[in-house]
């Protein structure tokens, strides 16, 4: 079975986000990088699939030389192949990136085997866009499925479940189809020390796609104003409990 | 020259919230425009909440009865709006941003070649034939604003941040008009559909606690959550945990609290040994209390909270809990 897991390198946000001085970017001189949460579990599904039906899950990411860390962080986890789609730093709507994904599947598919699954995480965690499987998909004529946490494969068949405001929806469909996971679908594992090994080696292969403008334009970054304040401390360890249940009471908690 | 609106309705059959929220920004649009605001409902034609939708400024009301087109298959969904922006010449089309709206408005999207503005606080028409956006980065964290230019806007609006300008004139409450849409689908278009079933996740009870008591890192292990799930139960309420929790296997991930876990909205967050990393903040922020337990004084979570204990939650929990139950 041929994987194919797009995966996006984003900066890595701890206790707040700093905006660069012309307002553009997050901050990242003081961040490292990783890819999104939701990825990460796509790289372990992934990664589970071909070990459970063989072939390869081929790791994909579209942004700057810098992202190949990123590729490299999914190959230390048993993924068999990088590929980076190298930009020059700027920012790529979901037009362009599917656009690029795209190419990339038609490009595999030529000389063949071609990809007989698509995974992407539901959304990246900076843009939160929600469209590139979609867009992907929609091009190839494929099926697809988002915010997916529960995917079986049985011969060419998916059967991937959801939930959707307290109802579980389930979609069955034949390969080779689209499918976006969130987070919760598994427990990614930690890189092995032979995986870091083989990943620092590995040869990446690479391509530079084409940037098109798609009719949505940033014109800035902002921090939201937030509710900052400093809270009141009702004091230290047990002997603070009575002053919390007072607390409870005040709020109209308590039962 | 319409203003089109994706419209869902809830379990009792009124509008949803999130769907409330994106008649609003759609309402602003339609106002600066012809003022013709058209809701697209997918369901049967005779249960609409038609008083609901005209208090909402909704001139038309476009049912896709189920004989037509019954449950969820999001490509069908966005073939019949795409359809029907080229038919009305529609100037926007609005969803909410929940996993059907952005699901539905990508294929849009997709089919349609136009992009699409996801998760939009507000949108105003600019003389220029744009529109200028603010929208939510980074689960909230980060607002966007941005200039959208399309043939026919495609927004989805954020579905759990009240609208900017709630408390404009009441809009005219004339019943709507009522169009019967049959819509003419390709195989293609049914190819992914949900067969739905009742759900067992947590992830429900959660989003709708009015209490939460939140777990942490600090709570130190699988074992260390018994206090935490005794001290909910005597507050009627449930369990929470961080992303460092679930990504450590010690509690499901339907119990996340955070950006890519579940948003929740309660009365009092309890949130014991949990710093208050940003991503965990973008789940738990509406919540209308929040309380931290902490041994760390200088944790970011005492800069969001209202109250705070000082403390080892593994004491400090128990203590509540034995006091609580000395109270009856």
């Amino acid at each position: 079975m041929e994987i194919l897991v797009c995966v996006k390198r984003v900066p890595q946000v701890g206790g707040r986000i700093v905006i660069t001085p012309d307002g553009q970017d997050v901050e990242t001189r003081m961040s490292g990088f990783a890819m999104s949460p939701h990825e990460e579990c796509a790289v372990e599904e992934a990664v589970r699939l071909t070990q459970r039906f063989g072939g390869t899950a081929v790791v994909l990411t579209l942004g700057p030389p810098e992202a190949a860390e990123q590729l490299r962080e999914a190959l230390a986890i048993g993924a068999g192949h990088g590929i980076l789609l190298e930009t020059d730093g700027r920012e790529w709507g979901p037009i362009a990136t599917a656009a690029a994904i795209t190419e990339a599947v038609r490009r595999k598919a030529a000389p063949g085997p071609g990809y007989d699954l698509l995974l992407f995480g539901n959304e990246a965690a900076d843009t939160g866009d929600y469209q590139v499987g979609v867009r992907v998909a929609e091009s190839l004529g494929w099926p697809c499925a988002t915010g997916i946490k529960q995917l079986e494969i049985d011969g060419a068949t998916v059967r991937a479940r959801r939930e959707y405001r307290g109802t579980a929806e389930t979609f069955e469909f034949g390969l080779p189809a689209v499918v976006t996971v969130k987070e919760g679908i598994n427990l990614p594992r930690y890189p092995s020390l032979p995986g870091r090994l083989r990943a620092k080696r590995a040869v990446l292969e690479q391509h530079q796609p084409q940037w098109s403008a798609d009719g949505l334009r940033k014109t800035g970054l902002r921090v939201p104003a937030e509710r900052r304040q400093q809270a009141t401390v009702l004091g230290s360890g047990p002997d603070a409990v009575p002053a919390l249940v007072r607390m409870l009471e005040e709020l109209g908690v308590l039962r | 020259m319409s203003v089109l609106c994706l419209t869902e309705l809830d379990a009792t059959g009124s509008v949803a919230s999130t769907s409330l929220r994106a008649l609003a920004l759609a309402r602003g649009l339609a106002a600066a425009g012809t003022g013709q605001l058209a809701a697209v409902v997918f369901g049967p034609a005779d249960q609409l909440p038609l008083d609901e939708l005209g208090g909402a400024a909704v001139t038309d009301v476009y049912a896709v009865p189920p004989e037509h087109l019954a449950g969820y298959a999001p490509r069908a969904w966005a073939s019949v709006l795409a359809g029907m922006i080229a038919q009305a010449g529609a100037t926007a089309l609005v969803a909410a941003a929940t996993d059907r709206g952005s699901e539905v408005m990508a294929y849009v999207g997709a089919i349609t070649g136009q992009p699409v503005a996801a998760n939009c606080l507000s949108a105003e028409s600019a003389a220029d034939g744009t529109y200028r956006l603010v929208r939510q980065r980074w689960g909230g964290l980060l607002l966007e604003d941005a200039v959208l230019e399309a043939t026919a806007a495609l927004l989805t609006v954020v579905p759990d941040t009240p609208p900017e300008e709630e408390n404009e004139a009441a809009p005219d409450t004339t019943e709507p008009a009522l169009h019967l849409h049959r819509p003419e689908l390709t195989e293609a278009d049914l190819v992914v559909r949900a067969a739905e079933t009742a759900d067992q996740g947590g992830g429900a009870s959660l989003a709708t606690a009015r209490v939460v008591v939140g777990g942490g890192r600090g709570v130190g292990g699988p074992d260390g959550f018994a206090p935490l799930e005794e001290l909910a139960s005597l507050l009627g309420g449930v369990v929470g945990v961080s992303r460092v929790v679930t990504s450590q296997g010690w509690r499901p991930h339907s119990q996340q609290v955070g950006q890519t876990g579940t948003k929740i909205t309660p009365e009092l967050y309890l949130a014991c040994g949990i710093s208050g990393a940003i991503q965990h903040m973008a789940g738990c922020g509406s919540a209308k209390h929040i309380v931290a337990v902490n041994t760390d004084p200088a944790a970011p979570i005492m800069s969001r909270a209202d109250y705070a204990v000082i403390g080892d939650l593994a004491e400090v929990i128990p203590a509540l809990v034995a006091a609580l139950k000395d109270r009856g």
